[in-house]
């Protein structure tokens, strides 16, 4: 039987309460929303805080709108939420891709996008989804509101640049027209943590070349996008020729490990194919040539 | 710490350790054994009981969360006397052999048909996939389920209402 160990809980009831009980109460106090990555941590042991500050009422957090060129995504959005957005698949399809394949259905409707993202699991899908948008995080905390790009948010597996005492409030996605994106896992089984995924999106310029193109892999020790990948793509027509090589560059910049989800060889195997798999879907959505 | 919460339509409040899993909870505090307790890791799904109309792995839901919710376990898919059309699906079309991940299934399946009152197959696999039959009658729960859709029953919206105070049928389908 896994049972957490004892704490205390309290329901904040909104942000600026939240705030003060994670002040309050410090150090060992933490937030849970669905509650899909912290509750199994604490049952294992692995996590022992003593105050828990529930903000599943802080419903100022849970909305997706968009703000001129931002799509913003409050923290408490849950998957299932984001992926019956139409207006997020249409703007960026990797989300849906994602979503699609992130737990199942039933987690789905208690997890959210901000907890995925401060729980930084190295195998979690949106951390790469929101690496491949530059996506910005607006994190609140005693000191006011700070945003922080995606590049200085992640400091490591389950490590953020959320600050025990601050909030992740709300997620940034620009808009920018001729961009596409995609996403595509592979898992042991449905619902399963990610073997090797990989995330790619790109923004066309008039002509149809890449103007700007990022690649993200899932699971196989990779920090942040693969920068030398994105720098052989950028100037470039789309075409297989060159997916093949960026893909090349993906599977060798990333560090998989031996472990039950398979040899070092088949991820390195995955890395490549699946980047080359994103790559070429992510342009075909950014000419408007796919089914959206 | 105190919680309160409606189940089954009927309001508790208990007084508990703020630990406590929501399936415990209903389990040991309220003597509801219908919610079975299986892997404790939020993957095998006989834990689903509804929240406010959606299903949730109640393994995975601490029962201070549930405070000032409206929770419908298996033991309130009954109403007035007469089963739900999801448990007459299930004995109809044999959608259960050793019965343990029955309850998660049928409480998925009441969700879903609320939602879509007429799922195609694989709309049915994709609402319980993520729930572990062991005896893998998958072919005979998907049967059970559109049965359920082909018998609604005569007073279905209306119990709907009364029986859980929540209706999620308003929400879009994706």
């Amino acid at each position: 039987m896994q049972i957490p160990a004892p704490f205390d809980y309290e329901r904040a009831s909104d942000v600026a309460n939240a705030l003060a009980l994670l002040e309050r109460h410090g150090p060992e106090s933490r937030a849970i929303a669905g509650g899909h990555s912290l509750l199994p941590m604490m049952k294992l042991r692995l996590a022992r805080p003593e105050w828990l500050i529930d903000i599943n009422d802080l419903a100022e957090l849970d909305f997706i709108r968009r703000e001129g060129d931002q799509l913003c995504v409050g923290a408490l959005t849950r998957h299932t939420a984001l992926l019956e957005s139409t207006e997020v698949a249409g703007l960026f399809p990797i989300v849906r891709d994602a979503e699609l394949v992130i737990a199942d259905p039933v987690v789905r409707n208690r997890g959210t996008i901000g907890g995925s993202l401060c729980q930084a699991d190295p195998a979690e899908d949106l951390s790469t989804v929101c690496d491949v948008l530059r996506a910005k995080a607006v994190i609140r905390g005693p000191g006011g509101e700070r945003i922080v790009p995606m590049s200085d948010f992640h400091r490591g597996p389950y490590e953020t640049a959320v600050a025990q005492n601050e909030l992740l409030c709300e997620i940034r996605f620009t808009i920018r027209p001729r961009s596409g994106s995609a996403y595509e896992k592979v898992e042991r089984r449905v619902g399963d943590w990610a073997v090797v995924a990989a995330g790619a999106a790109v923004v066309l310029s008039a002509d149809g070349t890449i103007e700007e193109a990022a690649v993200g892999l899932t699971s196989v020790g990779l920090d942040g996008t693969v920068g030398e990948a994105e720098a052989v793509l950028r100037g470039q027509q789309p075409q297989e020729d060159l997916f093949v090589e960026a893909a090349r560059i993906a599977a060798a910049a990333c560090h998989p490990v031996d472990d039950q989800r398979g040899p070092v060889d088949y991820k390195r195997h995955l890395a490549d194919e699946l980047t080359r798999r994103v790559l070429r879907r992510a342009c075909v959505r950014a000419t408007g040539a796919e089914e959206g | 710490m105190q919680v309160s919460m409606t189940v089954n339509g009927e309001a508790v409040t208990r007084d508990i350790e703020p630990r406590v899993l929501l399936v415990h909870f209903i389990r040991e505090n309220l003597g509801l054994t219908g919610t079975h307790w299986g892997c404790d890791t939020s993957n095998c799904g006989t834990c689903v009981v509804l929240m406010d109309g959606q299903p949730v792995k109640s393994c995975t839901v601490l029962a201070a969360m549930a405070d000032g919710h409206d929770i419908r376990t298996v033991e309130g898919l009954v109403v007035g006397g007469a089963l739900d059309p999801v448990q007459q699906g299930f004995m109809e079309e044999h959608g259960l052999q050793c019965g343990f991940c029955t309850p998660g299934m049928m409480l998925t399946a009441r969700a879903l048909l609320d939602r879509n009152p007429h799922p195609d197959d694989s709309e049915i696999r994709q609402a319980i996939s993520g729930q572990i039959c062991r005896c893998t009658g998958y072919a005979t729960i998907v049967r059970s389920v559109q049965w359920a859709a082909a018998h609604p029953a005569v007073t279905d919206t209306a119990a709907d209402g009364a029986g859980t105070g929540e209706s999620n049928s308003e929400e879009v389908t994706a």
